[in-house]
């Protein structure tokens, strides 16, 4: 088994806010985050596949294909957006670097060929980051 | 859904790595210039990874206000600009970046409750790096 990432960046806004709390418990709960103006990070996402090296491509995945998928279904939908107002997983779900890591693992899962997905990794900040392994 | 959250925090400190068990010529041939009895310093870079399910009504693994004060108030604060062979816990113990991770690890793993430790990753310079994961082997 070998495993690939490649990486790509967005650049996106967002806010924390549930509107089943009060706007005391939001406030408390996300700080700085609930401002409903939103607030903006450069991310870097990091998608891991593996697979069996193909005797014959010495390839683990096509990585145009790849290229081709994370762009078309992450960059296009995600990348200079407002995440809780564009992007449909985020009008239910708070647009944490948690939900955002599930919601990519979602989006590749089914449209990779060949590679089966392994990890997706997102950086909200050089310093924090999620790991999302599909569902154990 | 569970999710890993890897947070990184910055802290700076001296060491020297010296054992008392050896003799003079043994600390130098083990320790080269980290045995300098004056020590010297790093600026170590410390990873935590932890996990848990997503909750839903926050769409956290746990809030990092909790985790970065937990990290200021028990790790940084104390051993940010500090000496490390003055630090209790290496009064006997060599204060390698191996021996610190673990006590961070453990640190960590006594009193943080909001989720489950995951792993301790720390980079002692941009090119070495130790991981500390309890008894048994990172998972991932």
């Amino acid at each position: 088994m070998v495993y690939l990432t490649r990486k790509a960046e967005f650049s996106a806004s967002h806010y924390y806010h549930n509107p089943d709390f009060t706007p005391e418990e939001n406030r408390r709960i996300f700080g700085k985050c609930n401002n409903p103006h939103g607030h903006g990070h450069n991310y870097t996402l990091e998608v891991t596949v593996k697979g069996e090296v193909d005797p014959r491509s010495g390839f683990v995945v096509d990585l145009k294909q790849l290229k081709e998928v994370m762009h078309h279904e992450v960059l296009d939908a995600m990348d200079h957006r407002f995440l809780n107002k564009e992007v449909p997983e985020f009008f239910t779900q708070i647009p944490t670097t948690e939900n955002l890591a599930i919601a990519v693992w979602q989006r590749l899962e089914s449209k990779l060929q060949k590679a089966r997905l392994h990890r997706v990794r997102v950086y909200e900040t050089p310093d924090l980051f999620v790991d999302f392994y599909g569902e154990e | 859904m569970k999710a890993h959250l890897t947070r990184r925090y910055h802290f700076s400190a001296s060491h020297r790595l010296h054992s008392e068990e050896m003799s003079a010529t043994e600390n130098l041939a083990t320790y080269g210039k980290c045995n300098n009895p004056y020590g010297h310093g790093h600026n170590y870079t410390l990873e935590v990874t932890v996990s848990g399910p997503v909750d839903q009504s926050t769409g956290m693994v746990c809030n990092l206000v909790d985790l970065d004060r937990f990290v200021e108030r028990e790790v940084l604060s104390r051993y940010d600009l500090q000496n490390l062979n003055t630090v209790q816990e290496f009064a006997q113990l060599v204060p390698t970046t191996e021996n610190l991770s673990i006590e961070i690890f453990e640190i960590l793993q006594r009193g943080f409750r909001q989720a489950h430790l995951e792993k301790v990753r720390l980079e002692e310079t941009m090119m070495n790096s130790f991981e500390y994961a309890g008894s048994a082997e990172p998972t991932k």
